[in-house]
């Protein structure tokens, strides 16, 4: 039996706005296993960003109950979460949100500096072993401003990997990328899970979640669906299969 | 190790915004400057007025008519005629912590030499006079007790006076000059003393028995003033309440009754003065506080704008694991390093403009280590004090609408 990295029960998240209570999640429960690919889908404001929040420690629910590696959630402190959030999870946003004019070496870093266990030297190594596995090897000197928009989401997801968490969190993570390019991020995130890693991916586009391994989808705040998707298409291959840009 | 990172990120931060901070510091570098310059002025004129009083005698003690009067309303003292020779003998007989004891009477007139005219003032003292004043003579003598019991005609003059009636260069000593139309012999030159802090000219006196003074100048027989000299500088305090309970008993003055007279020595003078200036450093110190004081708000406003601007990077950081102390420490250690770089920036510069009043200006300066201490850590606490909030305010935000915020 693989081992589950994440268990909720019952999770409800509501937001109160005045007199009126918005509920974001009404009674979600799911497990994801160890090695697990798992998109979540749905329609805007359906709950997605809320539940990934959650599962990143970013956000606390209102009820019921979160274990992560582990790890019971429920009632942590500020710097508790920061903690989990620092050596558990790798996260990945949809504007990139790397430092400005700082080097990609750097950005990778960055978790790191928040962990006193990690050395100057072992950070370096780590961020540069990081840059090399999303293929920016020579690129670790550039600013953002100087790397491609796809580039610079694979600095991101290199700084996601550096803390080597559990599990990595992914928030329309291919939503600012043309095709081409998201399908290049996708067959990364598909050689990543190769390895081992466990990565839940929030999408609203349906062709991104063929490539996992398994589907929620969430409609009002409940799961609407949760299948496992038997036929993985790879990436790389349906990157092949796109036609060439003439130019 | 987890500080040193914050140290890199907050320095990190600075070196991006090279002109922003540059900028910012301007405030702290002014303010500090200032603080040390106004001190050191406040300092070395306060130095100067010190040494300039004990050039005179520091052992010096004065006894004039009338009340004390420092602060009120000034009454002419030369118009007041309740200190007498009587009084200045029952000093003279009764005290045991002087050692030098002169009667003085003072007026102005013209010193004539022929053709030449110079106006000046007269002082009849007594031979202890030199004793207490502390002047030597270049040539000559002084006179002796005989001649101020004969009321001879002989006097002593400055260097000033010498200048202005013997233009020639002749020898003053042995010639004849006349002060209001009394012929004097001149029978000695008084080392020259030069200009005193507060601008009178020392050497521009005449020297005289006070007999010959009050009888053929001034036509009078009270006394302008009593100098005597303490025994030695720490005697000096009880030296005035010695010659004040002489003279109350000599006056006959009820226990109720005030001082008809005051007895000042040179260590009151000197606080006298000093507290005057010490109140000029006090008010360019506030001035120069109010200027490092808007420095600190500088850095306030700067942080805050920083804070804002960086709300988003803030968020990033909390989603990576920074946590609020982290974002805290970060946002304090760059408010400290731009106002501690201002600070030494700013005694750089405060030594600097130091040195040029010095030199340019002329103007006595002296640089108290202890002003660079306090300002540079005036300089710590105000980037701590205002660097606080603004960091505070950056560590209390919620990662999420930290991470939203545009
Ligand atoms: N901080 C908040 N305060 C109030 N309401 C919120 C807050 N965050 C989310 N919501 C509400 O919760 C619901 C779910 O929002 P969520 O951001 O999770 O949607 P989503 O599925 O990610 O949508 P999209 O695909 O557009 O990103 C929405 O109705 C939203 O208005
Ligand atoms: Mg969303």
């Amino acid at each position: 039996m693989r081992k589950e990295i994440i268990k909720i029960e019952d999770l409800k998240r509501e937001f109160t706005m005045g007199s009126e209570t918005v509920h974001a999640l009404r009674s979600i429960s799911f497990d994801i296993k160890e090695g697990e690919f798992v998109t979540i889908m749905g329609s805007s404001g359906s709950g997605k960003s809320t539940l990934l929040n959650i599962l990143g420690c970013l956000d606390q629910p209102t009820s019921g109950t979160y274990e992560i590696d582990g790890v019971k959630v429920k009632g942590l402190s500020r710097n508790e979460l920061a903690t989990i959030r620092n050596e558990k999870i790798g996260f990945i946003f949809q504007s990139y949100n790397l430092l400005p004019r700082t080097s990609a070496i750097e950005n990778v870093e960055l978790p790191l500096l928040y962990n006193s266990k990690v050395s100057t030297i072992e950070r370096r190594e780590r961020a540069i072993k990081a840059l090399k596995m999303v293929g920016l090897g020579d690129r670790m000197n550039h600013t953002p401003s100087q790397l491609s928009g796809g580039q610079q989401q694979r600095v991101a997801i290199a700084r996601s990997l550096v803390n080597n968490p559990v599990m990595i969190l992914a928030d329309e993570a291919t939503g600012n990328l043309d095709t081409r390019t998201s399908y290049e991020i996708m067959s990364l995130f598909q050689e990543l899970n190769k390895q081992g890693i466990t990565i839940t991916f929030v999408t609203h586009e349906p062709d991104i979640a063929t490539f996992s391994n398994r589907t929620i989808v969430l409609k009002d705040g409940h799961i609407m669906q949760d299948y496992n998707n038997y036929n993985i298409q790879s990436a790389a291959e349906q990157l092949a299969k796109l036609p060439k840009e003439d130019h | 190790m987890r500080l040193l990172n914050l140290f890199k990120i907050a320095f990190k931060a600075i070196v991006l915004n090279k002109m922003r901070t540059l900028l910012t510091m301007l405030g702290i570098i002014i303010g500090v400057a200032s603080v040390i310059a106004m001190l050191a002025i406040g300092e070395g004129s306060k130095e100067s007025i010190r040494a300039t009083i004990s050039n005179m005698g520091s052992n010096m003690i004065t006894v004039k008519p009338g009340a004390d009067v420092r602060g009120g309303v000034r009454r002419n003292a030369s118009e007041m005629e309740t200190l007498t020779f009587k009084d200045y003998e029952a000093i003279k007989a009764q005290t045991t912590l002087t050692s030098y004891i002169s009667p003085i009477v003072n007026g102005s007139g013209q010193v004539i030499n022929g053709s030449n005219n110079w106006p000046s003032t007269i002082f009849g003292v007594n031979p202890d006079y030199l004793n207490i004043k502390v002047v030597d003579l270049q040539s000559g003598s002084m006179f002796t007790n005989a001649e101020v019991q004969s009321a001879a005609k002989v006097a002593l003059i400055g260097q000033t006076v010498v200048d202005n009636v013997f233009p020639d260069g002749e020898a003053p000593v042995g010639k004849m000059i006349r002060f209001n139309n009394i012929p004097f012999k001149v029978i000695g030159v008084l080392e020259e003393k030069g200009e005193n802090t507060f601008g009178q000219d020392q050497d521009d006196v005449v020297v005289a028995p006070y007999t010959t003074v009050q009888k053929r100048i001034l036509a009078i027989d009270h006394l302008n003033e009593v100098m005597a000299s303490a025994i030695s500088e720490e005697d000096a305090p009880n030296a005035v309440l010695e010659i004040t309970e002489i003279l109350r008993t000599q006056h006959k003055l009820a226990d109720a009754e005030d001082d008809d007279f005051h007895v000042r020595s040179m260590e009151e003078l000197i606080s006298t003065f000093s507290s005057t200036s010490e109140m000029l450093t006090i008010l360019l110190v506030a001035v120069a506080s109010i200027s490092l004081l808007i420095g600190g708000i500088g850095i306030m406003n700067i942080m805050y704008v920083s804070v804002k601007e960086r709300t988003k990077e803030i968020g990033l950081r909390m989603a990576v694991g920074g946590k609020g102390a982290d974002i805290l420490m970060q946002f304090l250690i760059e408010a400290i390093l731009i106002s501690i770089t201002g600070g030494i920036l700013g005694v750089i510069l405060g030594l600097g403009s130091t040195v040029f009043i010095e030199k340019f200006l002329n103007w006595p300066t002296s640089v108290a280590l202890y002003s660079i201490i306090i300002s540079f850590a005036v300089c710590a606490v105000t980037g701590i004090f205002f660097g606080w909030y603004p960091a505070r305010k950056a560590s209390a935000l919620d990662p999420i609408t930290a991470l939203r915020y545009e």
